[in-house]
């Protein structure tokens, strides 16, 4: 039997945000398709719980499934659960967003279940036909995946959260099944990065930093009042991480994180190809660099050629200003 | 130790791509190619390795024959020998390259398989999982740090996953793929590439592998992206704040 099923993301026992993007964009495969249905698979820790918060949405039926051996993720005993699961239920479609956990699981799966796989999708053309980005976002290819089997991650700033349903879906908890591995492979511990800022991938609002600030003790002093007077998260070019202005996960772009915030600020960045490809979906682009010939101003809505050490304090007390307005 | 490194010959992520006119491919005149920049931290992973637990590290390559050049960069970096499956006309999906990995593999015997966690061409981050599941071996993706326990035949890894660090235990052979804080790659010396021209690069084609050719996944058309139109420069911090508060009401 077909069906498209998509697989949420239990993160410390709650839904990803990126998980409803996925339901949208199963929502489209289905109308592509023809297909009236689309259901949901939920694993691990406190699954029947967040089943019942899938359930809220346009979905026939979600799956859930709760057995210690699943109460911390890893590829190798998700793609033996979720391959049992489907020996009982079969799917032909499965659909995830485009995260760590889904990059890591879903090549593994496809595999066990010989099914074939297409990554990070921007539009779906039809059932077997689909748009992504390839070489950091400078093009967009037209790919076409074969096969009864198909494993679908699509990028969740392509795609809308899907509306709540008008009746809930009904929720079935299933397995547990017969999991063992003939190899090590262990979850020890998930040391979670703590901000009191938004996540990056989720923020309204991002204001990133680039090499144009000269130092760490400047990215702080700088970056870090102008994200808290917008309620902002942080974000970085490459160039920054590189010179260890900041740490890794700031890094937007083609091989950092892929954002689409309502607002983006772009400060001492120049805009290389790959921090672009990470950014250019913003709703609204800022710039604010020196260089008036930067590539950034090319895609900026609104560009202002200054020096950032002087425009990004002022505009904090501008910002001030039009808040208490 | 048995190490073992797939590296990827991928146009220069610096450069600008050009789509040809008939949207088949992209313009490589004038292109210079390089290691794909995650697998060359992969080559350095697996020569630190090598270093403290002794051992052989083999570079696998799977593409043109001009992938021999990638090949040879990574033995000028520090690694013993090479081994390049030519593709030259054929068409390979991630999982034909998964096959043709896993067959060389096999071939080879190994420890620990380290590649880079993505290339920065096709964008596919595909091969890893893929190839750990045809061998049936355990993988850790996005490593940032690794830590080999010889003895016990096992790998710490931490990898760097949405939202912050993730440990995972993982018993050898094992493969490992690398993100970009991993390590900083070392640069070929002099000695290095002299050396390079002396080690063996052992090369076969897809057929001789024996390797199932018929892709699931193919790319119809390339296009480029739309433009993003630009919008103005402003004169001042004053008018930036007002455009933003009464035009595009983001404030």
């Amino acid at each position: 039997m077909a069906g498209i099923l998509v697989v949420a993301e239990n993160y410390e026992g709650r839904l990803r945000s990126a998980t409803f993007h996925a339901v949208q964009a199963a929502l489209s495969y289905a109308k592509v398709k023809g297909e009236p249905d689309v259901f949901a698979l939920v694993l691990g820790t406190d699954a029947s719980k967040l089943a019942s918060e899938l359930a809220l949405y346009p979905l026939a039926e979600v799956f859930s499934l709760e057995q210690p051996e699943v109460a911390h993720y890893t590829a190798e005993v998700y793609s033996e659960a979720i391959s049992q699961f489907l020996e009982a239920r079969p799917f032909d479609t499965l659909i995830g967003a485009s995260s760590t956990f889904a990059k890591d699981l879903f090549p593994r799966l496809a595999e066990r279940l010989r099914g074939g796989m297409v990554n990070e999708v921007l539009e779906i053309l039809a059932p077997d036909r689909f748009k992504r980005p390839m070489f950091a976002g400078s093009v967009i290819a037209t790919v076409r995946l074969e096969g009864d089997l198909k494993l679908i991650t699509i990028r969740p700033t392509a795609f809308d959260t899907p509306p709540k349903a008008q009746k809930e879906a009904k929720i079935t908890p299933v397995g547990p099944f017969a999991i063992s591995l003939p190899f090590t492979a262990e979850f020890v511990q998930f040391e979670e990065v703590k901000s009191e800022r938004p996540k990056l991938t989720e923020a309204k609002r991002v204001i990133s930093g680039g090499r144009g600030l000269k130092s760490a003790e400047n990215f702080h002093s700088i970056i870090e009042p102008l994200a808290d007077t917008l309620g902002a998260a942080i974000g970085a070019s490459r160039a920054a991480v590189d010179s260890g202005f900041c740490p890794n996960d700031y890094q937007v772009g083609q091989t950092g994180k892929v954002v689409a915030p309502d607002l983006y600020v772009a400060v001492g960045i120049s805009g290389a190809i790959q921090h672009m490809a990470g950014m250019k979906d913003s709703k609204v682009i800022v710039a604010v660099n020196k260089d008036e010939e930067a590539p950034i101003f090319e895609i900026a809505d609104y560009g202002l050629v200054a020096d950032l050490f002087k425009a990004v304090p002022e505009m904090i007390g501008e910002l001030k200003k039009v808040k208490s307005a | 130790m048995k190490l073992l490194v797939a590296v990827k010959r991928v146009p220069d992520p610096e450069a600008k791509i050009r789509v040809k006119p008939d949207g088949n491919s992209i313009v490589t005149e004038q292109l210079k190619f390089v290691i794909n920049p995650f697998d060359e931290i992969a080559v350095e992973e697996a020569l630190r390795i090598k270093e403290k637990l002794g051992g052989e590290v083999v570079v696998l390559s799977i593409g043109p024959s001009e992938a021999a050049e990638q090949v040879r960069t990574a033995l000028a970096m520090g690694a013993d020998r090479g081994v390049l499956v030519k593709t030259d006309g054929a068409y390979a999906d991630p999982g034909i390259i998964a096959r043709a990995l896993a067959e060389v593999a096999k071939q080879e015997g190994f420890d620990v398989l380290l590649m880079g966690k993505q290339a920065v061409d096709t964008d596919y981050g595909q091969t890893c999982g893929m190839l750990a599941q045809i061998l049936g071996v355990p993988c850790a993706s996005f490593a940032y740090k690794v830590e080999v326990e010889g003895e016990s035949k096992r790998l710490v890894v931490v990898r760097e996953v949405d939202g912050g660090l993730e440990t995972k235990l993982i018993g050898m052979p094992c493969i490992v793929t690398a993100d970009l804080r991993l390590n900083e790659p070392r640069y070929a010396s002099l000695p290095g590439i002299m050396k390079a021209k002396k080690k063996e690069i052992r090369q076969i084609s897809l057929e001789e592998l024996g390797v199932e050719v018929t892709p699931k996944l193919r790319v119809e058309s390339l296009e480029e992206p739309p433009k993003r139109q630009g919008g103005r420069k402003v004169g001042s911090v004053e008018e930036l704040v007002r455009a933003l508060h009464d035009e595009a009401k983001v404030i």
